[in-house]
């Protein structure tokens, strides 16, 4: 229903509601289904985008600036997350010669 | 072409290089992936007359973190070891459980959603670098700064990280 709504007017607030949860979601399954830890990251990486890709379409529909100055700020936490849990994953590698997260459950009793 | 047209084809684009990015076995080829898809959501910013974040995204995210990305994937050598893959049961329950995701999202934003269309309410000037330039500059001036600190803490950090111990902790 909400699908069809979108062809027949012109690009409203569904299209890019629908659009987001789906990348979303698809960087959920891929936390979800990948093992390596970069792909977990990079997929991060995605679910970050999927909200500031509607935070830029509420601001747009809304008229209003703010939002966009929160996605800005997001991706100031997103480069520092990036760098943090990269060399985070270095670190591990060195030790573990591995970047299987199934191997990292040292901290399972 | 009309407005209505291109947008779903850049969402389509973007859907499907999103896809490559979680589907493809090869590290390298997901991060390159993981760019288009940047470079596809800009597309998206620049039609909802986004132009700053539309730039600011590709510098830092298609610029600087998937180059970062691309580094770390260079300097661990993955290429010999070939990752695992989960039990199909895990994987069954993950596709299943981001399915259900995506209808309780739609589901619970339908109704809150605004029924404008995108014409009448557009302010031409909205996303341009004067206009957020004097929001930032005025009403967030102080998380702006802080968000300095923020970026000096992570880069002590990350040096400190990958800095190669003396002796290895076990």
């Amino acid at each position: 229903m909400v699908l069809a709504s979108i062809f027949e007017s012109g690009i409203t607030i569904d299209y890019y509601l629908i659009l987001s949860s789906l990348l979303f979601s698809i960087g959920v399954v891929g936390v979800l289904i990948r093992r390596n830890a970069i792909i977990l990251l990079m997929c991060i990486e995605l679910m970050l985008n999927a909200v500031n890709l509607l935070l830029v379409a509420f601001s747009t529909y809304m008229g209003k600036a703010d939002a966009q100055i929160f996605v800005f700020f997001i991706m100031v936490v997103a480069a520092a997350e990036a760098t943090v849990g990269l060399s985070i994953l270095v670190m591990a590698y060195r030790n573990l010669r591995t970047t299987d997260v199934s191997i990292f459950n040292k901290l399972k009793g | 072409m009309s407005l209505e047209l291109i947008a779903i084809i850049l969402g389509g684009l973007t859907i499907g290089s999103a896809l490559m990015v979680v589907l493809s076995k090869h590290p390298v080829r997901s991060v390159l992936f993981l760019v288009l898809t940047f470079f596809l959501i800009s597309s998206n910013y620049i039609l909802m007359n986004a132009q700053f974040i539309a730039v600011v995204n590709i510098i830092v995210y298609a610029g600087a973190i998937m180059v970062l990305f691309l580094f770390v994937l260079m300097l661990l050598n993955l290429r010999k070891e070939l990752e695992p893959l989960s039990p199909l049961m895990i994987r069954l329950a993950a596709i299943v459980a981001g399915g259900t995701l995506f209808i309780v999202l739609i589901a619970a934003l339908k109704d809150g959603i605004i029924t404008t269309t995108m014409a009448s309410q557009n302010i031409d000037d909205l996303g341009l670098v004067e206009n957020l330039g004097k929001l930032l500059f005025t009403k967030y001036v102080l998380p702006f700064e802080i968000s300095s600190v923020l970026l000096i803490a992570s880069m002590v950090g990350g040096v400190l990280l990958a800095k190669r111990e003396k002796q290895v902790i076990d």
